[in-house]
């Protein structure tokens, strides 16, 4: 079974469509026996870093999320939420990956909004996938490039597009809304 | 690099899709669902679905058919037409929308900008903004463009900025429906003077429109409808050619 961590940011339901779309059964819980015996974990979510970090805090999901043994999935504010800190409302975040999340400087639009190809990718998200692929993204924040990054983007200067540390992954991107390429790296983390 | 998207936009009454269409490969022109798929393949890159009635009854009807859409599309899509109330927005985001626009309701009382954006994200807010020029300077209309609104559209876009607004979508009602290309002044202005996306609608009829709004604005998008819906562009000609001509789009 796979697991989709039930808390307060969007489109957790567009995760949940994506996977039943890719004939794969997942549940919505923010139990974290239910997520410690799923065989897949998956982290969604749009929304605004402090209060999801509150919201987690006050459940103890934050130390379910940690202690995840099976492949874990992090997308969009999932990915930022696994860092260290965010600028966002200035919050101290899980800190399994070794990055910091920053603000984009004004140089041009914000949010970072639309389809955007690769700079570099490897591993075992991206198997099939080509780095000229473009994949939908929308945030205002990004994760500053670590030794946890596995793949990079560019827009005002390269970002974390994904990371990966452990059994710990993340996508700046939204697999979940990227046509077909979405499905092939979701198919791909499904697969581990 | 950030690619330019071309989006389709779906006008919705009674859950059915509202002008006529003629893709021979559809079992259903009239399903909102099946004209979105044939859309996702071709490579749309965001969809628009308006309901243009707008009535309470249709409005749950439209509820049914966004969860449809959110089932069945695999790239983000933004409903909107009639929205006035932070209760319309919450309905069509529960259902699975992406993003929502607002329009008449936003310029009757602006701070519904800030209550979306702070409930639901800056990302999920779309300012629609009817624009036309007359005496010289483009005005903000209201009503589904009937009423004048006492409103500059480079104010009102800014204000809309400042309150949250994640997206503009600009349509030029001087060019709307004219097939004579988008409008480039108010769109260059726009873009130039706010620092989120705009959305360029109003005007597309052939293929050089697009790069034409592109090349001499800085707006992140185009949006149309019957020149999509009646087959006129297929919109992965329309990405060849726009690539040919050194726009970057996916």
């Amino acid at each position: 079974m796979i697991a989709i961590v039930k808390y307060n940011a969007g489109n957790i339901k567009s995760v949940q469509n994506a996977l039943t779309r890719l004939g794969y059964e997942s549940i919505i819980t923010d139990n974290p026996a239910e997520l410690l015996n799923a065989d897949k974990v998956i982290f969604p979510g749009v929304g605004e870093a402090s209060s999801a970090m509150k919201y987690l805090k006050e459940r103890g999901l934050d130390k379910t999320i940690t202690s995840l043994k099976q492949p874990v999935l992090g997308i969009c504010l999932g990915l930022q939420l696994m860092c260290r800190r965010t600028e966002e409302g200035d919050t101290q975040c899980l800190g399994i990956f070794d990055s910091d999340v920053r603000l984009f400087p004004p140089i041009d639009k914000i949010p970072h909004m639309g389809w955007n190809d690769f700079l570099t990718m490897r591993g075992d998200l991206f198997k099939g996938v080509s780095i000229e692929d473009d994949l939908y993204y929308i945030h205002s924040y990004y994760a500053e490039i670590s030794s946890c990054t596995v793949a990079t983007c560019d827009y005002i200067m390269p970002f974390s597009a994904a990371m990966k540390k452990d059994n710990f992954y993340a996508t700046q991107f939204h697999p979940e809304k990227s046509a077909r390429v979405g499905e092939i790296i979701l198919q791909n983390f499904l697969k581990l | 690099m950030l690619k330019r998207r071309i989006i389709p936009c779906l006008d919705i009454k009674d859950g059915r899709t509202v002008k006529g269409v003629n893709f021979v490969n559809l079992i259903d022109a009239g399903d909102p669902v099946e004209l979105a798929k044939e859309y996702v393949k071709q490579g749309a890159d965001e969809l628009v679905f308006l309901d243009i009635t707008a009535t309470i009854e249709n409005r749950k009807a439209l509820a049914g058919l966004v969860e449809r859409i959110a089932a069945e599309i695999n790239i983000p899509f933004t409903v909107g037409g009639g929205v006035h109330t932070i209760d319309d927005v919450a309905a069509l985001i529960k259902a699975g929308a992406d993003k929502v626009t607002v329009n008449s309701a936003a310029v009757k009382r602006p701070e519904l900008i800030s209550e979306i954006a702070g409930q639901f994200g800056s990302q999920c807010v779309v300012v629609a903004i009817d624009t036309k020029f007359v005496d010289d300077d483009w005005i903000v209309f209201v009503n589904g463009g009937r009423t004048p609104a006492d409103l500059n559209t480079v104010d009102w876009a800014c204000r809309a900025e400042e309150l949250g607004a994640g997206e503009i979508l600009l349509t030029s009602m001087n060019n709307d429906g004219t097939k004579s290309g988008f409008s480039i002044d108010i769109t260059a202005e726009v873009s130039r003077n706010i620092n989120i996306p705009v959305i360029a609608s109003g005007g597309a009829g052939k293929m050089e429109h697009f790069r034409e709004v592109f090349f001499r604005t800085s707006c992140s998008a185009a949006l149309a409808a019957s020149i999509f819906h009646f087959g006129e562009i297929d919109i992965r000609d329309l990405k060849q050619y726009l690539k040919k001509e050194n726009i970057a789009v996916r």
